[in-house]
């Protein structure tokens, strides 16, 4: 029996329940479907944040104190015998070559006032290189003053929302905000922003990091920030830091340097394993649709329980029966994954077109992975039904009503 | 040449053994026109089966032109069935879905003849059995009478040496009955060797070569003739 034949004559008896191997497909079609979709929106995902991070600049250190034996976001265990200190960013600034700029932050939580109206808010202590570094954009005013890392004049630049909430939208230039119990000038507002990764600059207030350190009553500082002329220079820079700041910490090697390049690795793993994690939830409803497969063949069997018996009487082999089983289990859930398919890239173009911004393509992976899963889930769960059939006894076959 | 020795065939119903054939002893020479006769239940069916390679003995020896078919895989059953076997039955057991052209068609499909073949022989089948300008109607638009005759077409159009009908005008009128019983008989007198299983004493009386079982087992056989 060719193979033609075969798919001829199991196609006829779909036509034969047309609402019931309609639904089945429709299964399939669903389980496919949120495959491709769901992969999309994880690896979408994942380009939309490696794109976020390449934006902010491949040709950035990060040293952070004390020293971890995991790469990742933030030192995980922490021995810091020595801060980072600004001496620390001076030597650095001054003795690595490939530095372009250095900009340390110092992080904390202050209650903020003006006039009556107060909230708490994140104050960021740096200095006037952390605009470059971190692209801060300017809606009216300035940013902190360059000058003397070891002096700052108590002057903050504000963000978009505290400017709101704090000024009710009013001019706020030259007015006084007061942080825990010292009195700020706002010489400038950051221009909105929205979410940036790992910084909300909308709602944050950037002083000098000298006032930030002895506001938090603090020596040591919670981040360095180090830009080099290019991504090239990266290693070079790194070993030079290290040198450096362990020559200034006695020897000891007790900071964490990391780059863009390990950060972007670790979001990257992270979101992979956000995209299985979809996957695995798209395979469960393939999962489903393959049992709804299964049930409609069951049906199909028990209906054609005749047929079978005649097919066994004219002298169809076992195999032959299982064949145009498994054949027709097969068309529905090829047909479904067609379908499927096609849903599925309707929709992303249609996501496409409501939001230009996200890039959302279904992988070709996951195309070809759900091309193919959506046949063998056919063959898999055709296949308990097309045994059942052949081994059916012809004479009780026949002979059922 | 069909030869049976002491053919039993037992099976349970509800852990009870029923004995559905019992030491049959018969010998069907090629080209015979034998009807095997008794009430319901008496193991007509049961013998036809057996002979029709769809049921095996459960002891004895059965042979077909001398080859010994209890120890066959059942792959060497199929085959046998395929090629040397036609059944006609009383439900007529057309594919609803299917043109008789498609009905007659389907033993060739799967015994994999070339399409052009099988529209050639089934077109000659279905004109010997006189349902030429039935062809392309399905199973569901035609009468009793000439969705038997599909069946004899089918049942024919592998060119076996044996036909088996098991009460092929069971469902059907006198009128359209004959008609087919003449159709039968007509192949046979072209050399066919026909087995009709009938509880109609009437229509059984016109073979040549008679068996009747009672309680599974032979309680009288007769030939005519020669």
């Amino acid at each position: 029996m060719s193979f033609r034949d075969l798919l001829a004559y199991s196609a006829g008896a779909l036509r034969g329940h047309r609402l019931r191997a309609g639904l089945s497909l429709l299964g399939v079609a669903i389980g496919i479907a949120s495959v491709v979709l769901l992969t999309s929106l994880g690896e979408g995902a994942r380009t939309y944040v490696t794109g976020e991070f390449a934006s902010l600049g491949s040709n950035l250190l990060i040293v952070t104190p004390g020293k971890t034996e995991t790469t990742g976001m933030a030192p995980l265990v922490s021995v810091a015998p020595h801060d980072l200190t600004l001496g620390d960013v001076e030597a650095i600034a001054r003795r690595v070559r490939q530095v372009r700029r250095v900009a340390p932050l110092s992080f904390g939580a202050a209650p903020a006032a003006v006039g009556a109206r107060r909230r708490d808010i994140t104050v960021a202590g740096t200095t006037a290189e952390f605009q470059g570094v971190r692209h801060v954009h300017i809606g009216v005013g300035r940013y902190l003053p360059a000058g003397d890392l070891e002096r700052g004049g108590p002057v903050c630049v504000i963000g978009a929302k505290i400017q709101q909430e704090l000024f009710a939208g009013e001019n706020p230039l030259g007015e006084i905000v007061r942080l825990g119990d010292e009195r700020f000038r706002v010489v400038g507002v950051m221009a909105p922003r929205g979410l940036s990764i790992g910084l909300d600059l909308d709602e944050m207030v950037h002083i000098p990091v000298v006032r930030a350190l002895k506001l938090f009553n603090r020596a040591g500082l919670f981040r360095l920030l180090i830009e080099v002329g290019s991504h090239e220079e990266i290693p070079a820079a790194k070993k030079a830091v290290i040198e450096v700041l362990r020559a200034r910490h006695e020897g000891q090697e007790d900071f964490t340097i990391l780059t863009q390049d390990s950060v972007l690795s670790t979001f990257g793993r992270i979101l992979a394993l956000l995209t299985a994690a979809l996957a695995g939830i798209a395979a469960i409803s393939l999962t489903v649709a393959g049992v709804g497969i299964m049930n409609v063949m069951l049906v199909s069997v028990s209906e054609r329980t005749r047929e079978i018996g005649l097919l066994k009487a004219l002298g169809v082999t076992k195999r032959q029966v299982v064949a145009v089983f498994l054949v027709e289990a097969a068309i529905l859930s090829a047909a479904g994954g067609a379908a499927g398919l096609v849903v599925a890239f309707a929709a992303t173009r249609t996501f496409t077109a409501v939001y230009p911004g996200f890039p959302i393509e279904p992988p070709t992976w996951a195309v070809a992975a759900a091309a193919v899963v959506s046949v063998s889930v056919g063959l898999l769960f055709g296949t308990l039904p097309a045994r059942h059939a052949a081994r059916l006894e012809p004479v009780a076959a026949l002979a059922r009503r | 040449m069909i030869e049976l020795l002491r053919v039993c065939r037992d099976y349970e119903v509800g852990g009870r053994p029923v004995h559905a054939l019992r030491h049959i002893d018969l010998s069907v020479p090629d080209g015979d026109y034998l009807s095997i006769m008794g009430p319901s239940g008496s193991g007509k069916s049961t013998l036809l089966n057996v002979i029709g390679c769809l049921d095996r003995p459960t002891s004895g020896s059965y042979r077909v032109d001398g080859r010994e078919v209890a120890g066959l895989s059942d792959d060497k059953l199929s085959l046998l069935r395929q090629k040397g076997f036609g059944f006609v039955f009383q439900a007529y057991h057309l594919v609803p879905r299917l043109t008789a052209q498609g009905n007659v068609e389907l033993p060739m499909l799967f015994a994999g003849v070339e399409p052009g073949e099988r529209t050639r022989r089934a077109t000659k089948a279905l004109d010997r059995v006189g349902l030429a300008e039935r062809a392309l109607h399905t199973a569901e638009q035609l009468s009793g009478g000439e969705r038997q005759r599909v069946a004899i077409a089918r049942a024919v159009v592998m060119g076996p040496k044996v036909v088996l009908a098991d009460e092929p005008t069971g469902n059907l009128d006198m009128a359209a009955g004959g008609e087919i019983l003449k159709l039968l008989e007509e192949m046979n007198a072209d050399g066919l060797t026909l087995l009709l299983v009938t509880h109609e004493p009437a229509l059984g009386r016109r073979a040549r070569h008679h068996l009747r079982l009672v309680d599974g087992a032979i309680s009288g056989e007769e030939r005519e003739g020669p």
